[in-house]
């Protein structure tokens, strides 16, 4: 019996010893409060500025193609260069055949053009443009219902592209592969245009507001064969 | 019920196949595999692995000489309408990965959203439904001969047939370019359909009175398979013989070939 006495008596004094040395007095407590936050400064920068950094790779076009000057030249619009074809299927960027028809030679005075015509037009080299709009393989997207069957114009989607002087950087994100203008720029998902991003639930926003008739049994949203293939 | 209303004035896409005049020469399983980027395998032996959206199976009606007679009949997705567009598969599907679209009567699957449960090939009493067991291999330059219309899939999910949805999208992009309102009966066909050397197969929308299907499925030589389930199929298909007829269901000796319904 005494000898459990005095177990619990060690044992109880050791627990108390423990305690008083446990208990922070005010300078280790404010050491462990500015721990604590420049460890959440630090994973918020890391996390918010540093990580998208690294999550996207930042390729420049081969050539910085001038938007703004070739639709003052053209007469149809976006539709001189980035046509539909006859079938309906849509023609993307254009080729260097159609390129070839003014810029056989060098015209102007930019560099970029003397480029152009240096590296790919005498060489016949077809331009590798990065597509910002280029679509996962399982997604079917019809230019042609949205153009001509529901009369949208290309700002919708693509934003003002055509008035610009200097191609942007094309952002691809390292894991998935896909380009930045289709995943949107804003990581907490913010949207402040029609045309900040294109992934799945941008289409089927504007899909609920413009169709009377829904076909899905499952979402009672529109059927999922419309836009995936 | 509203989506059953919408059904009535929309496009029910399906398929009458005339087993009469079918030979089993295997053109629309060739076709469908061309047309549909369908995957498969040096050894293709070992069936529980290989992928045949369409196949036509042998049907024999098991009596001994002169008696014998055996039939062929191709079998795709047979597109189950069910109860209001609630077919067996896409019941089950916990993921949404297959849906049915009462615009057209096509049950979908999008396979980069199935995850390979394998619920819906359980469900399936049509055995319609393929699982990836592995990735796509293709022979060393046939990745050109792909569909571009067509995603291919990757091990791990579920595939069947669509009905050749590529084609119909395609079909009403030309619509679209010539502004008509709607596609003709023409203009949206299955690989299947347009391969047949027989011209077995017959396809188009089970809802519009001008289209060809919409006489043939009336014809009293008409069934479908597994009438008695509910599952309510767009494959009609026509036999002369009654032991044809039969063996689309499990009868007993004393019931007859059960009434489309």
């Amino acid at each position: 019996m005494s000898n459990s006495d005095d177990r619990t008596q060690t044992v109880s004094g050791k627990a108390a010893e423990a305690s008083s040395t446990d208990k922070p007095d005010g300078s280790s407590r404010g050491i462990i409060v500015l721990c604590f936050c420049i460890g959440l400064v630090v994973s918020l920068v890391f996390g918010w500025v540093v990580f998208p950094k690294l999550l996207y790779s930042r390729k420049q076009q081969p050539i910085d193609f001038n938007h703004n000057l070739h639709a003052g030249l053209v007469s149809n619009g976006c539709e001189s260069c980035h046509f539909l074809r006859d079938d309906g299927t849509y023609s993307g960027t254009p080729k260097l055949a159609q390129c070839i028809d003014c810029h056989q030679d060098v015209q102007g005075n930019s560099p970029e053009e003397a480029k152009f015509v240096e590296q790919y037009v005498k060489k016949g080299i077809e331009v590798p443009w990065l597509v910002y709009a280029r679509q996962p393989d399982c997604v079917f997207f019809s230019h042609a219902a949205h153009v001509k069957a529901a009369k949208m114009d290309c700002v919708t989607c693509h934003g003002d592209i055509g008035d610009s002087e200097h191609l942007k950087v094309y952002e691809q994100n390292r894991i998935s592969g896909y380009s930045r203008d289709v995943e949107g720029a804003s990581l907490i998902g913010f949207k402040k245009h029609t045309w900040d991003r294109m992934k799945m639930d941008d289409c089927s926003e504007c899909h609920q507001k413009q169709k009377a008739v829904m076909g899905s049994v499952q979402t009672q949203k529109e059927g999922c064969f419309v836009c995936h293939k | 019920m509203k989506a059953e209303e919408n059904h009535g004035n929309t496009k029910k896409f399906g398929m009458v196949i005339d087993l009469d005049v079918c030979t089993g020469c295997g053109s629309c399983m060739v076709a469908c595999m061309a047309e549909n980027n369908v995957p498969f395998r040096k050894d293709e032996s070992d069936k529980l692995k290989s992928i045949t959206w369409m196949r036509v199976y042998k049907l024999s009606n098991g009596k001994p000489y002169p008696e014998t007679d055996i039939c062929y009949l191709p079998r795709p997705c047979q597109h189950c309408e069910g109860h209001e567009g609630h077919s067996p598969c896409v019941s089950v599907c916990p993921a949404t990965a297959t849906d049915y679209d009462m615009q057209t009567g096509i049950v979908s699957q999008i396979y980069t959203r199935c995850f390979g449960c394998r619920y819906c090939m359980a469900a399936c009493p049509y055995h319609a439904r393929y699982f990836n067991w592995y990735d796509p291999v293709w022979p060393k330059g046939m990745e050109k001969y792909l569909n571009p219309d067509v995603s291919v899939r990757m091990r791990g999910v579920v595939e069947k047939c669509s009905f050749c949805i590529q084609r119909y999208q395609a079909a009403k992009n030309r619509a679209f370019m010539e502004g008509k309102a709607d596609i003709e009966e023409g203009d949206y066909q299955t690989a299947c359909t347009q391969a047949c050397p027989a011209g077995a197969i017959t396809f188009g929308d089970l809802n519009n009175p001008a289209h060809a299907v919409y006489k043939l499925k009336k014809q009293p030589n008409a069934f479908r398979l597994l009438e008695r389930l509910g599952t309510n199929p767009k494959i009609y298909y026509l036999s002369s013989r009654e032991w044809v007829r039969r063996a689309g269901d499990n009868y007993l000796k004393n019931e007859g070939p059960a009434k489309i319904g």
